[in-house]
């Protein structure tokens, strides 16, 4: 699957925990480094130059959220967040301060995989320059033309839907809270209106979903944000 | 220009007009028919205006009209109307009354008040009709009402001096003054006797006489004019308030501002309104004083009660009133006059009598120590001065009791005087044959000194007297007789007595100065004493008990405090300690309401012994407090009544903070056990979560191992991976549960689409609902609704499961939803068995499950769930059986109206 030496932090206090996500990314071919502590981790994270990171948020050395912060200050890596906290503020909270995904606990080895490769497709798409198309299920998008098309014909989008549209296509595979949305789509004024984006999200999947109240593709984290999917969950 | 900037009017001035005019808009307006005397017509004219405003549709009740009988008034009324009366015992008779209540009740746009002069039946909430006015206007009722001349309180001595009688129902000239409309009804003299004998006036037969003397022409001219003139004051009032409502410059109001002095004179009251009229003429705010010498607080109980009462008719009157406490009369009011800046001072002529040729008048004392101050002397009233009548101020009656006691003090002390003249006599009797007698006459002077500290003026006096003749019969040769051989002794004596009247009387002043001092110095202290006391209170009991103590101690007054329970309702605060007064509830709550004192010495039910007063803080009211003086004359001293509002003044303060730091010590527990709360239950919640992430992690990863799993242990892997999951949910409902029951679920509410969370749920419910088939019917066009996503995708979740738990595998759920009137109805229906019938209800109820001996797995958490989140919504959910077989579960939302800005653009977009 992934090429060989790529390179992935785990930074998890519980040891079976680090066992098992151990184990299963070992399969998918990455090479693992645990760490115990933030500490560890931001060192690790610095030298080991790695391709991602899973992160723990309650680690006794600290808040996770701290460390998303003094991360993003100077790597772009993509992390994936694991935590007990279920509440949607504090997933927005840790999607806010710059992760990529979020997974309760417990979670299945197999949706972390599926994030993990969501993820690891995206680093590699934005080190090779763009494609200047994108496919996701039956929908093709051209971004020089500024065009869509569903099974071979073209949908008509307004230009608030395809700017939409295009930041989800540049975040695929990523979680983008209502706050990020607004800010890139119609600017900060509109930090508070989550209901634009509601409606317009909902345009989007009347025009592109094969069934708009059971989507596969342009997926809700509900109260967080959404998220775009390639491969259909 | 610079005439430009003097043109400009004051801001301060038009501030004030506006504050005023703000008030007025909630209050409701006065309109009075005036007159000049009875039988002009004022109640006709009053009912027909109110029946052309009856036509133009306005909402008219006749509150009290007097026809006397006059049919062509009664045919006004007819179609007009009527307010019951009150029927008020009195005496063994039943009397009506205009019932204040009901008007206020009722709250017509406008009430016709007929007399507004009258005074009502004892036992009424006010002692006069105007004050009843006073309390519709404020609750913003109109009023129309009439009155007569005699009957305003400034004009009332002049009128009696007219028409010789005496009319005894007044009212303030405020009441007039800030009137909004004044309407003058006026007929011709000669008309209105006509009118008499034609008996259409109403003459009150028990003064029939009285009246017929009234009536003369002379009379009802004087009247006329007295009415027109008062009317045309009051218009130039209207036209000057105007010019400044319009910035019209050039007239303005002069600071000047007068300066009246009361005495114990009966012509006191005369010219207090001499006074009145004078600064209402000048535009002028006008100052009120007593000032009390040793010689006025020697007077009888009952004149130093005219006195205050006397203050008290100019307080009503519009007058800042004083008590000052000097020696000098003059002194004091010159330094009271520059320190109000008091250009003018008025006061009643002296008697002409003087004792002394080189006496001078109280007027040319004042000239003499302040020139620049300009003099107003008020001529005296010529039947006052002879009768001794007392004017309109009627006095309560001082106990007999109390004046006996006073005499019995008095003479005792008279007495002590001459046995201490007598004493010294016989004392110095054997010095006669050692001493000189210049010797023997010091040892009566100091006697004299010594009575005059100890018993005041008067007793030395007496001394000096009794010591020069006990000398002279005594000492002075011939002894044993009042004959005097040596004429030196005359000179004697009369230095003797000289000396023994100077020393008295300036002991006696020094006396009286020391009183006062104390006097100040008791209140500054019991001042301090109580903030002090109060500041250290925490608690309402302890204010309480403060304040019944401390009014007793410096009023000896029983105090009782009355506070609030929270619906507004006052109710009696005992410490235990003495007898509270018997607090009149009614009237309490009344004070309470009104933000008004009541009670003894107020407007308002002055027959009451108990004086209310309510405890006013700077945010809210917080009770009342009810005083019963021993000696009830002290409550109406002004500085004592200044005192007792500063104690309650500080008492309110003091119950405000109480209050306050009860409301801060709440607030600081409810946060505290919030915090505990959360972070207990995220505590257990991450050492619940993270064993069951092991389990599921390393089931998963045990089927991901090489070489595969057997057939076999591929099922036991996934039935450890199940039962993780199922756990999971199962914590995440009683952590969801816990927060719930703990009250303070904080929902997250935003304008949300359906659709949306109907997608999430279906996605986190994939894994329960494999083996059954989904169908999902949204009508087109939901609107977007205001919920908490979260909450509500937890509710579509329980119920997705809970319809996979209870039906077998196949089944067919169908999830919908549509707008039924203003609500958002959504259903999860299945067609497995159903409900037991009788339970529908019974399983929202935790740990309920359908059937009792089920095999199926869970606690019967998740439908207590739903319905406590769909309730904090203001929604409600159900459970019922399908016709076909089958359960539903429906639940309904409010729609609301969705934000307005995103209409438009949705539109657009």
């Amino acid at each position: 699957m992934a090429e060989p030496g790529i390179v992935a932090i785990l930074i998890e206090d519980e040891r079976q925990i680090r066992r098992f996500v151990r184990t299963a990314l070992e399969t998918e071919g990455w090479t693992v480094h645990e760490a115990e502590t933030l500490r560890q981790g931001l060192s690790d994270a610095a030298t080991r130059k790695p391709d991602l990171i899973i992160l723990d948020l309650g680690l006794p050395d600290g808040d996770g959220i701290d460390f998303l912060r003094d991360l993003r200050s100077w790597s772009k890596v993509p992390v994936i967040v694991l935590s007990a906290r279920v509440g949607e503020q504090d997933k927005i909270a840790a999607l806010d301060a710059g992760a990529d995904d979020y997974l309760t606990k417990p979670f299945g080895v197999g949706e972390l995989l599926a994030r993990v490769r969501a993820g690891s497709r995206r680093r590699m798409q934005d080190g090779a320059s763009r494609g200047t198309t994108f496919e996701f299920g039956d929908v093709r998008i051209d971004l020089n033309l500024r065009s869509v098309h569903k099974k071979g014909s073209p949908v008509h989008l307004t230009p608030i839907e395809y700017r939409l549209l295009t930041l989800l296509v540049a975040n695929a595979g990523k979680v983008m809270t209502h706050r990020q949305i607004l800010r890139e789509v119609w600017g900060p004024s509109h930090a508070e209106d989550g209901h634009y984006v509601r409606v317009y999200m909902g345009h989007l999947r009347q025009k592109l979903e094969d069934d708009p109240a059971q989507p596969k593709h342009i997926l809700t984290e509900t109260a967080v944000g959404y998220r775009l999917v390639q491969s259909a969950v | 220009m610079p005439t430009s900037s003097e043109q400009r009017p004051d801001p301060d001035v038009l501030l004030a007009k506006v504050k005023q005019q703000e008030a007025q808009a909630q209050r409701g307006r006065l309109r009075i028919y005036f007159g000049s005397s009875a039988g002009v017509g004022k109640t006709y004219a009053m009912l027909a205006a109110a029946r052309k405003l009856k036509g133009e549709g306005r909402d008219v009740v006749v509150g009290v009209v007097e026809t006397h009988g006059r049919a062509e008034t009664a045919a006004l009324i007819d179609d007009l109307e009527l307010l019951a009366p009150r029927v008020m015992p009195y005496r063994g008779k039943e009397l009506t009354e205009f019932d204040l209540d009901a008007a206020i009740r009722r709250r017509p746009a406008l009430i016709l008040v007929d007399e507004l002069a009258h005074s009502n039946v004892q036992g009424a909430r006010h002692p006069k009709r105007w004050q009843d006015v006073e309390e519709l206007l404020s609750a913003g009722i109109d009023v129309f009402t009439t009155l007569n001349v005699q009957h305003l309180d400034s004009l009332n001595d002049v009128v009696g001096g007219i028409t010789n009688v005496r009319v005894w129902e007044t009212i303030p000239d405020t009441v007039f003054d800030q009137a909004d409309e004044v309407v003058l009804v006026d007929i011709p003299a000669d008309e209105l006797l006509a009118r008499l004998k034609a008996g259409k006036v109403y003459v009150p037969v028990q003064a029939d006489r009285a009246a017929s003397n009234f009536f003369r022409k002379g009379n009802l001219m004087a009247l006329r004019e007295l009415a027109l003139r008062r009317t045309a004051d009051r218009v130039e009032g209207d036209v000057q308030a105007y010019r400044v409502d319009k910035s019209i410059g050039s007239v303005w109001k002069t600071a000047a501002a007068l300066l009246t002095c009361v005495g114990p004179d009966p012509g006191a009251e005369r010219v207090v309104r001499g006074a009145a009229r004078l600064a209402s003429q000048l535009n002028a705010d006008w100052h009120a004083i007593y000032v009390e010498t040793p010689g006025l607080q020697r007077l009888p109980a009952a004149r130093r009660e005219r006195i205050l009462a006397t203050l008290n008719l100019a307080q009503e009157l519009g007058a800042r009133t004083a008590v000052l406490a000097n020696p000098d009369v003059a002194q004091s009011v010159i330094q009271y006059a520059r320190s109000h800046n008091l250009s003018k001072i008025v006061i009643g002529r002296d008697p002409a009598r003087r004792l002394w040729p080189w006496q001078r008048s109280s007027g040319q004392r004042l000239a003499q120590l302040a020139p620049d101050i300009d003099l107003v002397e008020i001529g005296r009233a010529e039947g006052a001065a002879r009768n001794g009548v007392a004017g309109v101020v009627r006095l309560p009656a001082v106990t007999a009791a109390e004046s006996n006691e006073r005499r019995k003090a008095k003479r005792l002390r008279y007495l002590w005087a001459t046995i201490a003249v007598a004493a010294v006599t016989l004392a110095s009797f054997p010095l006669v044959a050692h001493f000189d007698n210049a010797n023997i006459v010091a040892i009566f002077l100091l006697t004299v000194v010594l009575i005059a500290v100890r018993f005041g003026r008067g007793p030395a006096a007496l001394a000096a007297v009794l010591g020069v003749g006990s000398f002279d019969f005594f000492f002075v040769p011939p002894r044993f007789s009042f004959a005097v051989s040596d004429v030196q002794y005359l000179l004697t004596f009369a230095v003797m007595l000289a000396v023994g009247l100077i020393t008295g009387q300036l002991t006696a002043g020094l006396r009286f100065q020391a009183r006062v001092a104390s006097h100040r110095e008791e209140r500054a202290g019991a001042l301090y004493e109580i903030a002090r006391d109060l500041s250290g209170a925490v608690q309402i009991e302890q204010v309480v008990k403060i304040s019944d103590e401390s009014i007793g101690r410096t009023f000896r007054a029983s105090a009782a405090l009355l506070l609030p329970d929270p619906s507004g309702k006052l109710i009696l605060n005992v410490t235990g300690e003495g007898s509270p007064p018997a607090a009149d509830m009614g009237i309490a709550q009344w004070a309470f309401d009104k933000g008004e004192p009541a009670g003894f010495g107020t407007d308002t039910l002055p027959g009451s012994e108990v004086l209310y007063i309510p405890l006013r803080a700077p945010i809210h009211a917080r009770g009342v407090l009810a005083v019963k003086a021993q000696n009830r004359r002290l409550l109406r001293i002004p500085e004592q009544r200044q005192l007792l509002d500063t104690f309650a003044a500080l008492i309110a303060i003091a119950l405000e903070r109480v209050h306050y730091v009860g409301v801060a010590q709440d607030a600081l527990v409810r946060m505290e056990s919030e915090r505990l709360r959360n972070s207990l239950l995220a505590a257990l919640s991450h050492d619940l979560r993270t064993p069951l992430t092991v389990l599921v992690g390393l089931a998963d990863s045990m089927s991901l191992t090489k070489p595969p799993l057997s057939a076999q242990q591929h099922e036991v892997v996934g039935a450890i991976q199940d039962e993780a999951r199922r756990m999971s949910t199962l914590v995440g409902n009683l952590l969801d549960m816990a927060r719930i029951e703990s009250g303070d679920v904080k929902l997250n509410l935003e304008w949300q689409s359906l659709e949306e969370v109907v997608g999430s749920a279906l996605t986190g419910a994939r894994a329960m609902l494999k083996q059954h088939r989904i169908i999902v019917r949204l009508a087109r066009d939901l609107p977007l609704v205001r919920f908490d996503a979260m909450l509500i995708e937890r509710v579509l979740v329980n119920l997705l499961e809970n319809a996979s738990k209870y039906t077998p595998p196949g089944s067919t759920v169908i999830l919908s939803a549509e707008v039924i009137a203003d609500r958002l109805s959504v259903s999860v229906a299945d067609d497995g068995p159903g409900l037991p019938v009788g339970r529908e209800e019974a399983v929202f109820q935790k740990f309920t499950r359908g059937e009792r001996e089920s095999a199926t797995p869970g606690v019967g958490l998740g439908l207590a769930i739903c319905r406590a989140i769909v309730e904090a919504h203001e929604g409600r959910i159900t459970a019922s059986n399908r016709p076909g077989g089958g359960a539903i579960f429906t639940f309904t939302l409010p729609l609301g109206t969705p934000p307005a800005a995103l209409e438009a653009e949705v539109a657009n977009g």
